[in-house]
């Protein structure tokens, strides 16, 4: 039976035009499908749809108040109208009462071009200060070194709390408090700490302001002065995508790349946060050579290491190495070499080192450090 | 000594603050004392037993002694009376006229059709014998063993029964999507959460009579084919909680609950699951949530709890007073309870009638019963004959019903005609002392407080009314904010996600429709025309009647009054801090305040 209704197909209408899709789905997503614009804060289409934002009320026939239309399913015969003056009246007042406590320095904020938040009051043309009031004054926090919290810009949206909770399935955050005083927080407001925190900057990927931002990021440039390059991870053999955020050269962040069909946007702590290797003045970028004649133990090696070593040009370097290797399996044969390749490589680098120990070295003396 | 003796003490709440343990032990030791051996339903000379929640609160202790039939409502009893009722009538026979209820009490009851309190205030809510003696279980056992779900809800439907938890959804049909859906597991919840400021319906009912709401729980669970249920109850509510457990364990014991209910193969149990305190926990997807562990925050519907519910199975919540009903209609006929209401809200409809009237309490009345019989009938008119300005229904998410709108009929369409709600049945009454800027204030301090805070009008828009309110009250309003005020209300309505935010400005929309002058006052004259908001008070005193009596100099905590004796004296309106002593002292009304 179930499997009937998800064959099922369903007509409904949008602002007067007829569009069908597969029962199950809501309305927001027929209406993105047919690149019909709903405005949404709260909504990922990595989570759970919540709800809590208001924003992408629709009017349906027959209803009396509008509905989310992100929590909405579609039904046949149903009557959708994305906009109309009740319906602008609504998303401005939601847009009026989120700006009514949120800091008004776009001049200085990071997030600032890339803000869901700022795009949307731009759109609908809404003014600062209609109503005013209380407004949070918190403590930004930042004791960590990947994620910067500043609760003032939060809009509740609660993407972060349910990526937590439901994607990573770590529950670091929940919505703490009650009224205007809740927000997303750790338990008892503790620091970030390794123990309850992977910092795989789920949270921060998917915040649709400024509230969360990568701490190593701020103040380097603005998606207006960024160069975005898309690019695989090197970590591991999983293959996420991910864009590289290039200011002057040097990358600045690492942002979601949410079309990746491996990973959908979702990262883990090394593909989001560790990058800072790639242009960090200690990586090596040439071979090193042993100096010949050199003592391990002269005060010239102990005061530099690296003194050990002399660059040289990767012929050099490979033609060594190849000499080395003829020279054991000479001397003790086939079986005195082989050939340890790493996680990191993808599953194509790990076939071909395989591929070259057996057919090259002649060994079947090959393994891999994945051991997890 | 023949006589067959029969003593009943209210021992709800109410009665257990006012004294009735004590009471009951002193009327037990005085008896013994006598050589009348009173024992719990005992057969022997007298049975003595507690009872719950008699509605009157106000008089309590009530103790009703009843003499081969002949019962006397005794009121406000205390210990140092119990001797003379036990002395006078007990022994000689003679009821004492002196504690015997009056016509407040007379007025209160006999106004009133009772039918969800009906069992309350008459047998021991401890003992099941008592409440199978009055037909207990007999309703779930006709359901269970000769009528089909589809006769239950049928005979339900044609009841005329609705929501008793404030929405007025017919519960037939309830039960009906519940019952169409397919699932291997459904859940019946009976929803004990009661939160609104000053109700009590739902605790009374559960203390008084948890075995009526059992039995409301068991049927359900049949017509919806529930082999689980949960009750989700306060956990501030200790003596209905202990009384439900209670009541489940006799149940069990008896068989009404369990693996052969019946002895017709029908599984159901029910847990007990305490809520910790939030209001919005009430709301059904808030209260699933909790029973889930999660925070307590609504989800949109649809999907309706019926369709996907609780662990995302079909799930049917009721309030209490709507399954405490469900029994009275399989035990007496859905043509019987159909008779009583109106066309459109059937049956009777329990208030927690409070504020500013002579006899407050918990009252039964037909639906559809006029405001005015309500409050100056059963509730004896206003607290010291003042002038009645409003009365507040629904609790938080209701409306004010001004003088002019007394004749209005107590039913679901009549009530949101005129801008307020049945809700679960709070009725708060206000006199001309009663600012109604500052009850919508204050109801609005409720709910911003209340908010779970997951949509953006509910979290922010009831903080911001509350905070347009509060400068208004404080003489700071602006000449926009009345327009500022309908704007937000409205559109706080129209956009939040639950009930909580989408009735939550009821209390200021109704305000404004019956008392804008107030509001306009307080922004235009910066004055309170009730004289309750503070800052817009100045306390002089009247030079023509102050005697100089040094009354009000005295009891004046910041010594702001000056003057000689027998000479009149000054306040200085920098010192004033404006608590209303000096006014309450003075005998010769020679304060003002405006």
């Amino acid at each position: 039976m179930t499997t009937a209704i998800m064959e099922d197909t369903i007509t409904l209408t949008i602002n007067g035009k007829a569009v069908t899709s597969e029962s199950g789905k809501t309305v927001l997503q027929v209406c993105r499908e047919n690149g019909i614009y709903v405005p949404t804060l709260c909504y990922d289409e990595r989570l759970e749809a919540y709800g809590g934002c208001r924003l992408c009320i629709v009017e349906i026939k027959g209803q009396v108040r509008p509905l989310s239309s992100c929590t909405t399913p579609i039904r046949e015969g149903m009557e959708v109208t994305t906009e109309s003056d009740r319906i602008t009246r609504l998303r401005k007042t939601v847009l009026e009462l989120l700006l009514s406590n949120h800091p008004n320095d776009c001049m200085f904020c990071d997030k600032a071009g890339s803000c869901a938040l700022q795009e949307l009051v731009y759109r609908y043309g809404v003014r600062y200060d209609k109503y005013y009031g209380e407004m949070w004054n918190l403590p930004k926090k930042d004791d960590n070194p990947f994620i910067s919290y500043d609760p003032n810009k939060c809009v509740l949206c609660s993407r972060c709390v349910n990526i937590c909770q439901n994607v990573v399935m770590k529950g670091t955050i929940d919505m703490t408090g009650r009224g205007f005083y809740s927000k997303p927080d750790t338990a008892f407001s503790k620091p970030l700490t390794p123990d309850i925190c992977v910092f795989c900057g789920q949270c921060v990927s998917t915040c649709p302001d400024a509230a969360l931002t990568e701490k190593q990021a701020m103040g380097k440039g603005r998606v207006g002065s960024v160069d975005r390059v898309r690019t695989t991870c090197t970590y591991c053999g999983t293959g996420c995508n991910f864009y590289l955020n290039v200011n002057n050269g040097k990358i600045v962040k690492v942002t979601s790349d949410y079309e990746a069909p491996v990973n959908r946007g979702n990262l883990c702590v090394k593909g989001r946060f560790g990058y800072d290797f790639i242009q960090h003045p200690d990586r090596l970028t040439k071979p090193l050579i042993r100096r010949e004649g050199v003592d391990d133990t002269s005060p010239e090696v102990l005061k530099n290491p690296m003194a050990v070593f002399r660059e040289a040009e990767w012929d050099e370097a490979l033609d060594l190495v190849a000499s080395k290797f003829a020279e054991l399996k000479a001397k003790y044969g086939n079986d005195s070499v082989g050939g340890f390749s790493s996680s990191r490589c993808t599953n194509e680098e790990n076939y071909l080192l395989a591929k070259w120990v057996r057919a090259a070295l002649g060994t079947n003396n090959v393994d891999n450090c994945a051991r997890v | 000594m023949s006589r067959q003796i029969s003593i009943s003490v209210c021992m709800g709440t109410g009665g257990l603050a006012a004294g009735a343990q004590e009471v009951m032990d002193k009327l037990s030791t005085e008896l013994a004392g006598v050589g009348i051996e009173a024992q719990l339903h005992s057969k022997k000379q007298c049975d003595l037993h507690r009872v719950g929640c008699r509605g009157f609160c106000a008089r309590d202790v009530l103790v009703d002694v009843s003499i081969d039939g002949v019962k006397t409502t005794y009121e406000q009893v205390t210990l140092d009376r119990v001797h003379r009722i036990v002395n006078e009538h007990i022994i000689d026979g003679q009821p004492v006229e002196d504690f015997a209820a009056g016509e407040d009490y007379h007025n209160f009851e006999g106004k009133q059709v009772k039918v969800v309190l009906s069992e309350c205030g008459l047998i021991d809510p401890e003992d099941i014998e008592a409440y199978l003696k009055v037909g207990g279980y007999e309703a779930a056992r006709k359901v269970l063993t000769s009528l089909s779900p589809g006769d239950t809800i049928d005979t339900i439907k044609r009841s005329g029964l609705r929501g008793r938890g404030g929405a007025g959804f017919p519960t037939g049909l309830k039960w009906e999507f519940g019952a169409n859906e397919q699932a291997d597991q459904k859940y019946i919840i009976c929803n004990a959460d009661e939160g609104d400021p000053g109700a009590f319906m739902d605790r009374s009912v559960v203390e008084g009579n948890p075995h009526v709401v059992i039995e409301g729980m068991i049927i359900a669970a049949y017509a919806i084919g529930a082999s689980k249920g949960y009750v989700y109850i306060r956990a501030e509510y200790p003596l209905a909680v202990q009384r439900l457990e209670l009541a489940l364990k006799q149940a069990r014991q008896k068989g009404f609950l369990g693996d052969n209910i019946f002895d017709n193969g029908v599984k159901f149990d029910i847990k007990v699951k305490l809520g910790a305190g939030a209001f919005i926990c009430g709301e059904e997807t808030a209260l699933i949530a909790s029973i889930e562990g999660k925070r307590g925050m609504p989800r949109s519907k649809p999907p309706f709890p019926a369709q996907k519910g609780l662990f995302g199975k079909p799930t049917v919540i009721n309030n209490v007073e709507t399954l405490a009903n469900v029994t009275y209609i399989i035990r007496r006929g859905a043509e019987w309870f159909a008779s009583l209401g109106t066309e459109k809200s059937k049956g009777t409809k329990v208030f927690a009638l409070t504020g500013k009237i002579k006899n407050s309490g918990l009252i039964e009345v037909p639906m559809g019963i006029p405001l005015r019989d309500v409050i100056y009938g059963i509730g004896g008119g206003i607290e010291k004959d003042r002038r009645f300005k409003a009365v507040q229904t629904g609790g938080p998410s209701g409306g004010c019903i001004p003088e002019s709108l007394l004749d209005t009929h107590l039913d679901y369409e009549s009530l949101a005609k005129v801008g307020s709600i049945m809700g679960s049945g709070g009725m708060v009454v206000m006199d001309e002392d009663d600012c109604m800027v500052n009850i919508a204030k204050y109801f609005l301090e409720f709910t911003q407080a209340e908010s779970c805070g997951k949509c953006t009008p509910c979290r922010v828009g009831t903080k911001r009314l509350l905070e347009i309110l509060t400068r208004i009250t404080e003489g700071k309003g602006k000449a926009n904010d009345l327009e500022l005020l309908e704007n937000l209300s409205v559109d706080v309505i129209d956009s939040s996600l639950c009930g909580l935010g989408q009735t939550a400005p009821n209390p200021i929309l109704s305000t404004l429709r019956y008392f804008r002058d107030e509001y306009v006052a307080h922004i235009t004259e910066k004055r309170c025309p009730a004289g309750v908001c503070k800052a817009l008070l100045t306390y002089t005193i009247n030079e023509a009647t102050c005697t100089g009596c040094t009354m009000c100099a005295r009891v004046c905590p910041v010594k702001a009054i000056t003057g000689e004796k027998k000479k009149t004296h000054y306040i200085d309106q920098s010192l004033c801090i404006k608590c209303n002593s000096c006014y309450d002292v003075c005998k010769f009304n020679a304060v003002d305040k405006r």
